[in-house]
């Protein structure tokens, strides 16, 4: 059964008795009063019998609380076969002693009053169905009944009376089901006697589709939500859906997840979504919403999580063979047990049901992320401010449990603050926003943030490409000429490249005329040095023919002193 | 209805003789010894004594001391007394005090003063 941690959050200033429908017990703190009547009031076929039934079945097979189920209206096997469909089995029940079904059958025409009388016959076999099996809990479906057998008003009122007295002094916890009247809540105005716990069970259609709603009147002596809260009936009995939970309170994860888009985790971050996050895709037709989604369904599914994709607008197969074009393959995901896909018209039933679906399947499954894909489309059978609340009860349903979730919504707007999706903006911990993109003749889709709360994440626009190899995001080219993508970007990217080859192909041809002048140069300058050394030899010759001649010079000079001086004495000796 | 007319008509035409083929077989459903119990056996018994000298077979059940019976012949107030033959199924609830409802719901016959 459901969690029942809203029941110790609220002080439990009364017994109770749990009724053990899921839903009902979180909001009155933990059931019907204990040891007192219950009313449970509502038009015919707004489900107050099965409510009832299973009242009794859920005490006797899980709280171990035998029942009495004494019905005014139905035979006993009428009544077993009415809830076989629902998977209560009141033959074995019965059998084991766990419940009694006892059918007062009244017949105004064999029966003459004459005379004062009292109903003791009625608690005599109640007392008797009660002490047989120990029950301590009674259902009476519809006591009403009785003012249609019976003239005596004054007699049946005082008797009723005495009868709830009876049950409260009995201890036992009992239901008791009137019809709705009008004005009244119901036809013989049961809630006077009745005064502890009211419950009226209303059944609404509007658009066609029908929805059940359940409200707690009264109920003495303990809190209570106030609300209409919906709830339905399916094979599995009643589940009320609170609206929304009573607190905001719910596991916050640190951990992020990828989207299975590097690019995008990158935009994030980073690393991708925290845990348990609410993840909004919007954007206009075609933009390639469902393959984010489903890329997010293929990252999660490779993590070993389970996920389970709720579409609304395409079959699984289809969804399948789809993103297999741009390389993801979900069947192996769907063999090996860990993706899940759901698809229903939106207008298969309401709401309620559909979150009512959505509760069981992931209750049951247990995965890590939820994909709904489109909200939008709900909104064929609900208002917006219905899909709201039923959002609203999703993400706090989810987030309690720490699962991802991501939408996606159609937007039929594509001015930007006017896409306000629901309503379910404020909602949501992340919006990307993939948009149509046109421009020099041809459409691209474009992507961007609009929130992402908790982390610094990235404010470009990217653009967004699907290929045969997945999704991916490239940068849009900020050129001269403003934002460009699609082809005009790898226009841009080529003439960037070609130019960037003639630029290297200028670059070495200037290269060769450098290192030719550099050659020309050096033969220049050897050239000059050859000539620098011959005029230095030239010069060195003349300063060596200096200092020879000088010293030739000295010489001769030195001989001719020499020689003058030796022929003056010649000279002499000739003389 | 059929069958009570025709009884009727006969008994009209050999009253004796046919009366004594009717037979009448009665429960009184009490709780006990309160005083509507205690008036209605006193005056079912007082009637039967009137008009169906040996042609009636009355059991009183006290729900009391046999509950379980209860459910069996649908009773819910007390005093209840149900007709079990002749068919159809009849049951007058209350005291009895008004004879001639009981003896019109039974649908016996008075034999006149």
């Amino acid at each position: 059964m459901p969690s029942k941690s809203n029941k110790t959050a609220l002080k439990a200033s009364l017994p109770k008795t749990p009724t053990g429908i899921s839903g009902l017990d979180e909001i009155t703190g933990g059931g019907l009063p204990k040891g007192r009547p219950s009313l449970i009031c509502g038009e015919a076929g707004s489900g107050k019998t099965l409510f009832s039934i299973e009242f009794i079945v859920r005490g006797a097979t899980e709280f171990g609380e035998p029942g009495v189920i004494m019905t005014f209206e139905e035979k006993a096997e009428e009544l077993e076969m009415n809830v076989t469909s629902l998977g209560f089995d009141l033959k074995k029940l019965q059998k084991e002693s766990k419940i009694r079904i006892d059918h007062v059958h009244i017949d105004r025409t064999e029966i003459e009053e004459t005379g004062e009388y009292d109903l003791d016959g009625l608690f005599i076999r109640l007392g008797y169905a009660i002490d047989s099996i120990g029950a301590k809990r009674v259902v009476l479906d519809t006591i009403e009944n009785l003012f249609a057998g019976l003239n005596n008003l004054g007699i049946l009122r005082a008797e009723l009376r005495r009868l709830f007295g009876w049950l409260k002094e009995k201890g036992v916890t009992a239901i008791i089901t009137g019809e709705k009247g009008e004005g009244s809540l119901t036809r013989q105005g049961l809630e006077e006697y009745v005064s502890d716990c009211v419950i009226l069970l209303d059944h609404r259609v509007a658009n066609k589709i029908s929805t059940r709603l359940l409200r707690i009147i009264k109920y003495r002596g303990s809190l209570h939500g106030t609300n209409e809260y919906p709830f339905l009936i399916d094979e599995d009995g009643i589940s009320v859906l609170p609206v929304t939970s009573l607190q905001l309170q719910g596991i916050v994860s640190t951990q992020k997840v990828s989207s299975g888009i590097p690019a995008l985790d990158n935009m994030l971050g980073g690393k991708g979504f925290y845990r348990g996050s609410s993840i909004l895709v919007s954007g206009t037709a075609g933009t390639g919403k469902t393959s984010l989604a489903a890329f997010f369904a293929n990252a999660t599914c490779l993590r070993k999580e389970r996920c389970i994709y709720f579409a609304f607008e395409e079959p699984p197969l289809q969804i399948v063979r789809n993103l297999q074009s741009i390389g993801v393959n979900l069947n192996t995901h769907i063999e090996s047990g860990l993706l899940q896909i759901h698809s229903a018209r939106p207008t298969l039933n309401g709401l309620e049901m559909h979150l009512a679906a959505i509760h069981k399947k992931v209750k049951a499954f247990k995965p890590r992320t939820v994909i709904l894909d489109p909200i939008t489309n709900l909104v064929t059978v609900g208002t917006v401010s219905e899909v709201k609340s039923f959002l609203i009860r999703l993400i706090d349903f989810l987030q309690g449990e720490n699962i991802t979730v991501l939408f996606t919504a159609l937007s039929l707007n594509t001015v930007v603050n006017e896409q306000t999706d629901e309503g379910v903006s404020s909602l949501v911990d992340v919006w990307l926003q993939v948009r149509d993109i046109e421009s020099n003749g041809e459409r691209n889709r474009g992507m961007y943030i609009m929130k992402s709360r908790g982390m610094k994440h990235s404010n470009q626009v990217r653009e967004f490409i699907i290929t045969d190899k997945g999704l991916d995001l490239v940068d849009v080219y900020l050129g001269q000429e403003g934002v460009l993508i699609g082809s005009a970007r790898e226009a841009q990217l080529l003439s960037e490249t070609t130019g960037a080859a003639l630029r290297t192909h200028a670059l070495t041809q200037k290269d060769k005329e450098i290192q030719r002048k550099r050659m020309v140069l050096e033969a220049k300058i050897s050239s000059l040095q050859e000539e620098f050394d011959s005029v230095q030899d030239q010069l060195n010759k003349v300063y060596v023919e200096e200092d020879l001649k000088k010293e030739i010079m000295e010489q001769n000079r030195k001989q001719l002193t020499q020689l003058r001086t030796s022929h003056n004495s010649d000279h002499g000796k000739r003389k | 209805m059929v069958k009570e007319s025709k009884v009727k008509k006969v008994t009209k035409g050999k009253k004796t003789a046919k009366m004594e083929e009717d037979f009448w077989e009665l429960r009184l459903y009490v709780a006990g010894n309160t005083p509507k119990s205690v008036a209605a056996i006193n005056n079912l018994k007082k009637y039967c004594a009137e008009h169906l000298v040996d042609k009636y077979k009355l059991e009183v059940i006290d729900l009391l001391v046999k509950p379980q019976l209860a459910a069996g012949d649908q009773i819910l107030a007390i005093p209840t007394l149900v007709r079990k033959v002749p068919v159809p199924i009849r049951k007058i609830i209350g005291d009895l005090s008004n004879e001639e409802k009981v003896l019109v719901g039974l649908n016996i016959r008075p034999v006149k003063k």
